[in-house]
Order: structure tokens, then C-alpha cells, then sequence
């Protein structure tokens, strides 16, 4: 098994973080990773790309070619990204900010940054919200593992607003997933 | 246990495992969060870091280090490894060792800063004036930075020259998981010293083997040292034996060793009709297009190098003897392509290669080795 995952939004939303955590939850697992990211000027603003293979095979070709998952928080990201996908990919898009999608893809809109803000009262814990979404929508990592990594990478002192915002993320990829 | 690192960190991890004890640079994108690990790494283990004011300060603030007794290294990327080019000169005629990590981005000039390249791998050769023999290693992962940079410190110590680690943009960042071996657990060289008191110390004394033991400066042992060239007390001369002994002696210490210190992999390539030849993160490309040529029925295999100077010349006429055709892939525009058709001279070799800042997709290398076949 050869999943690949790509996350896209600004610089300054987490995702770099996020991907960094997703890894060290699929090294947990038992895994093999590749974590590449966007190497340049990008600073808040920019787009920022934050990509993971998790294989059980040893990974060759380091960098995401066509993703099996992708995370757009802009519409920016969502319009650039879709055109690197795997037939049948699972696309999760924040749907305050990406309002024009194709409706023939599987696309779960969701109320990623909203949630954040509702939860934890800070927008930031966004990424930690999203990959609880993923984790519970495509089981590319487990949830434990997930929680661990994330614990073992965060500044101390932030732990229960980011466990907060994961498992908020947990729950709205289960109700997201019966929807279906 | 398992990390996640980067090609850059585990650099540095495998430098301070090593017993890299100094560090002196100037930051140069892609090998700017090498120096930054260090300066937060050397401190804990009892070590000093340094921002110099350019690469030629740096490149000689690591060889004063190195004769005070304590491992050193720099890490760079093209531009300034250009500038440390004249104290690798110095390095090698006073034989002292370092470790140099260059990062290469695309050339030339300041070229691409932020993208990868294999632009460097004949400055790596012939950068500096004069004939000389340096190492240099190829990680292709970041597990393998880590290892191929304890080689590189114990290279430089037993033999006295300088190592350099050519990685690049790719396998810089690139995060994968390495396990950091205990302390112990894998070899680690230091130089040799002096047996004999002060006052019977050469430092280029050549006559209980090709590499002479080297004194610490501070150590009670006084002698002189020079990029002239120098007799056995290090003090210049022009006398052309004692000159042609020394310069000899620099190119034999690595050349007359060649089969213990190079080091390489063989994927797949026992029948294989075509060896790829590829080193560093093209090799990966190169190994997912073999995987893919392989569910087809196609006979390839892939020959890497992970120590590319000296060149592992008789391993590889083995590995290629009975093949049709080789095919060398790398990331610049022909550089150690040349170097193979040199050494396979009676064999088809085939080269492809770019330098836009895109490490080659496996498709196009797919694509090249279903040409050969045809053709």
C-alpha cells in the first residue's frame, strides 16, 4: 500500500506542521514516509504545500506525483492541486474559502477553520482539525498514533486546545463519512 | 529510535556521531538549516559553532580546528563552495582533514537557489588548483546522509584529506525516518598521533606508511605548516625529490586504496541487459522507473555509487561487463556521463540528464531505457 498526501493552503495555516505530524503518525504505525514541502520564498500569504507518502514498500521517487488525498484550504490551492490527482482521490476543501468545486469529484466540503474557531477559539488550530478529519475519513494513519505524534511535536502548554481541535476533526470526518 | 529528520539534519546528526566537534560557516540556501542544527546541536555536546564572515573564512577556520585535534566541517552549496576552493587546495597540500557538506542547487552563479542540481560533481574532482586527491560521497537518502557522513569524517581522518558530502536541494528536505545507532554500534575513525616524543616528530614523515600521524597544535609538539612544498618537517623546499616524493605520495594515499574506500549498490543487476548508472536523488527516480520496466519484462538494473571520487572504476567495468548498453542519468548537463564512457570506453553508454531545477520523473527514464532497446 502507497498512499500519497498532499496538503495546500497559505503559509501561516499549519499545514507544513500538519504534514510533519501526519509522517510521525504513519512512522508510528509502522510505516515508510517522504515528507517534502514548498522550498522558496513563501511566507504568510503564499501558498504553502506540505506533501506525504506513506508506504509500507520502501519509497523510491520522493515527491508527490498524483495524490490519493488532498487538503485545500484556499481556492487557490484547490485550483492548482486538483490537476495532480489520482482517478477516485479523496479531496477535502474548507468550504468558507473554497466555493467553487467540481461536483463530479469526491469532494467533502467542510467547516474545517470554522470549527477551529468555534472549538478552540483559535483559527490556527485548523491543520489539527483537518488531519483528524482525514485520518478518520481515509484511516491513513491511526487515530492513536495521530495523537500521539501530534502531542510529541506541539509547544507545550498548547495541548488541549490542539487535542480539542483533532478530536472535533475526528468527529466531523465520522459524520462526514455516514454522509458519505 | 526512529526519527523523522531531514537529508540536512541527519548531516549534522551523523557529523556530531562522527565526533565533529566544530563547526564554521556561512549560510547559503539549501544547507542553511544544516549550519542552524549544528549551532544547536554542537553546544550540547561540549562543541563550538561559528558564523564566519564568508565560505573562505569558514573553509579556514575548520582547517585551524582540525590541526588544533578536533573534527570540523562546513556545509555550503555551490557559490561558496567555489570560494573554499583555494583553502581545499591548502587542505590537501598540508593534509589536514575536513568535511565539507556541499548542498547543490542549480548553477551556475547563484543559478537556482532553492532547487536542486548535480551541478558540482567535477569541482568536487578538480575544483582546486593542483593535483590532488579528495573523497566525495552521494547520499541518495536522508538515512543515508547520516551514515555517509560518519565515512566521510572517518575518510578524512585516516587518510588526511579532504571529504566532501555532494547532496542536494531534494535530499536536503526531504523528511524520512532514520534510526541513530547507538554510540558504539557503528565505526568511528580517528587520526592517527604521534607515537614518538616532540623532539623526534616530522609531521610529513612518510616512513612508516603513506599517511604520516598528525599532531594537535597545543599538544606539546611543534612544527611548521604550509601550502609551499615541504620536506618532511613541513619547512619549504624546491628540492624536486623531496617534491615529487610528497606530491606522489598525496595522489598515492588515496589512488593505491581505491577499492577500500569506495562503496556502492546493485539493484537489480545480475540480468540485467541495461545497468542505469545514477547517484543521489536521481537514483530514486531511476529505481521506480526500473520497477516499472521490470513489470514490463524489461532486464534493467541500476548501479549507484555512494563514494563517486575516487571513481569506483574497476567495480563498475565489472558490473557492466556483458551488458548491451549503459545508460547514465544525472542531474546537469553531462559531467560524470564523460567519466563512464572513459572507463566503459568498448560499451554503448547513453546519457540523459537535466539541470532546470526538476529532479528527472521516472516516466522520461522509461522512456529513454524503451529508446535504447529499440534502437
Amino acid at each position: 500500500m502507497k498512499i500519497e498526501v498532499r496538503l495546500v493552503g497559505e503559509g501561516g495555516q499549519g499545514l507544513i506542521l500538519g504534514g510533519l505530524i501526519l509522517a510521525e503518525a504513519a512512522i508510528r504505525d509502522g510505516k515508510n514516509v517522504a515528507h517534502t514541502q514548498t522550498y522558496g520564498a513563501a511566507a504568510r500569504g503564499e501558498i504553502s504545500k506540505s506533501d506525504v507518502i506513506i508506504s509500507d514498500e520502501t519509497i523510491y521517487y520522493p515527491k508527490v506525483r498524483q495524490a490519493d488525498i488532498l487538503l485545500a484550504l484556499t481556492q487557490e490551492a484547490y485550483d492548482r492541486y486538483t490537476r495532480y490527482l489520482k482517478e477516485g482521490a479523496i479531496i477535502v476543501v474548507d468550504e468558507f474559502y473554497v466555493k467553487r468545486y467540481d461536483k463530479d469529484r469526491k469532494v467533502y466540503a467542510l467547516p474545517l477553520s470554522d470549527t477551529a474557531i468555534k472549538e478552540t477559539g483559535k483559527v490556527i488550530t485548523v491543520n489539527m482539525v483537518s488531519l483528524g478529519v482525514i485520518s478518520e475519513l481515509t484511516g491513513v494513519v491511526s487515530k492513536e498514533s495521530l495523537k500521539e505524534a501530534m502531542l510529541a511535536r506541539i509547544p507545550k502548554g498548547t495541548e488541549e486546545i490542539n487535542l480539542k481541535a483533532l478530536e472535533a476533526g475526528f468527529e466531523m470526518g465520522r459524520k462526514a463519512k455516514e454522509k458519505g | 529510535m526512529e526519527k523523522l529528520l531531514s537529508g540536512n539534519e541527519a548531516i549534522a546528526e551523523g557529523a556530531i556521531y562522527a565526533g565533529c566537534r566544530f563547526f564554521a560557516g556561512y549560510p547559503i540556501t539549501p544547507s542553511s538549516d544544516l549550519a542552524e542544527r549544528m549551532s544547536f546541536r554542537l553546544p550540547q555536546v561540549g562543541g563550538r559553532f561559528i558564523q564566519m564572515e564568508d565560505e573562505i573564512a569558514s573553509a579556514g577556520a575548520i582547517i585551524g580546528a582540525s590541526l588544533c585535534g578536533i573534527k570540523s566541517m562546513t556545509a555550503t552549496s555551490g557559490p561558496g563552495f567555489s570560494l573554499m576552493q583555494e583553502h581545499i587546495s591548502f587542505a590537501a597540500m598540508a593534509e589536514v582533514p575536513i568535511v565539507i557538506a556541499n548542498i547543490q542547487r542549480g548553477g551556475p552563479s547563484t543559478g537556482l537557489p532553492t532547487f536542486p542540481s548535480q551541478q558540482d560533481m567535477m569541482q568536487a574532482r578538480w575544483g582546486a588548483h593542483g593535483d590532488y586527491e579528495a573523497i566525495t560521497l552521494v547520499p541518495c537518502s536522508v538515512e543515508e546522509c547520516f551514515y555517509l557522513t560518519v565515512k566521510a569524517f572517518n575518510l578524512s581522518e585516516k587518510y588526511r584529506v579532504p571529504a566532501f558530502i555532494l547532496s542536494d536541494e531534494v535530499i536536503a528536505h526531504l523528511r524520512e525516518k532514520v534510526r541513530i545507532p547507538e554510540p558504539g554500534e557503528i565505526e568511528v575513525i580517528d587520526r592517527e598521533k604521534p607515537r614518538v616524543p616532540p623532539e623526534q616528530y616530522y609531521p610529513y614523515d612518510d616512513s612508516q606508511g603513506e599517511v604520516p600521524p598528525l599532531a594537535a597544535f597545543g599538544s606539546g609538539y611543534r612544527y611548521h605548516v604550509t601550502g609551499l612544498a615541504h620536506d618532511i618537517t613541513g619547512f619549504p623546499t624546491h628540492d624536486p625529490e623531496k617534491v615529487g616524493r610528497l606530491l606522489k605520495r598525496i595522489v598515492d594515499k588515496i589512488r593505491n586504496h581505491v577499492s577500500e574506500i569506495v562503496e556502492y549498490e546493485e539493484y537489480m543487476v545480475e540480468d540485467a541487459d541495461i545497468l542505469v548508472f545514477s547517484y543521489g536523488c536521481t537514483s530514486r527516480a531511476c529505481k521506480e522507473a526500473i520497477q516499472e520496466l521490470r513489470r514490463d519484462g524489461v532486464r534493467v538494473g541500476l548501479w549507484r555509487p555512494k563514494v563517486i571520487w575516487p571513481f569506483p572504476e574497476e567495480e563498475l567495468k565489472k558490473a557492466a561487463s556483458g551488458k548491451k548498453a549503459v545508460l547514465v542519468v544525472e542531474m546537469n548537463y553531462k559531467q560524470i556521463g564523460y567519466e563512464v564512457e572513459r572507463i566503459l570506453c568498448d560499451m554503448r553508454v547513453h546519457w540523459m540528464g537535466r539541470a532546470d531545477g526538476e529532479i528527472i520523473p521516472p516516466e522520461e527514464i522509461e522512456e529513454e531505457v524503451k529508446c535504447i532497446l529499440t534502437s
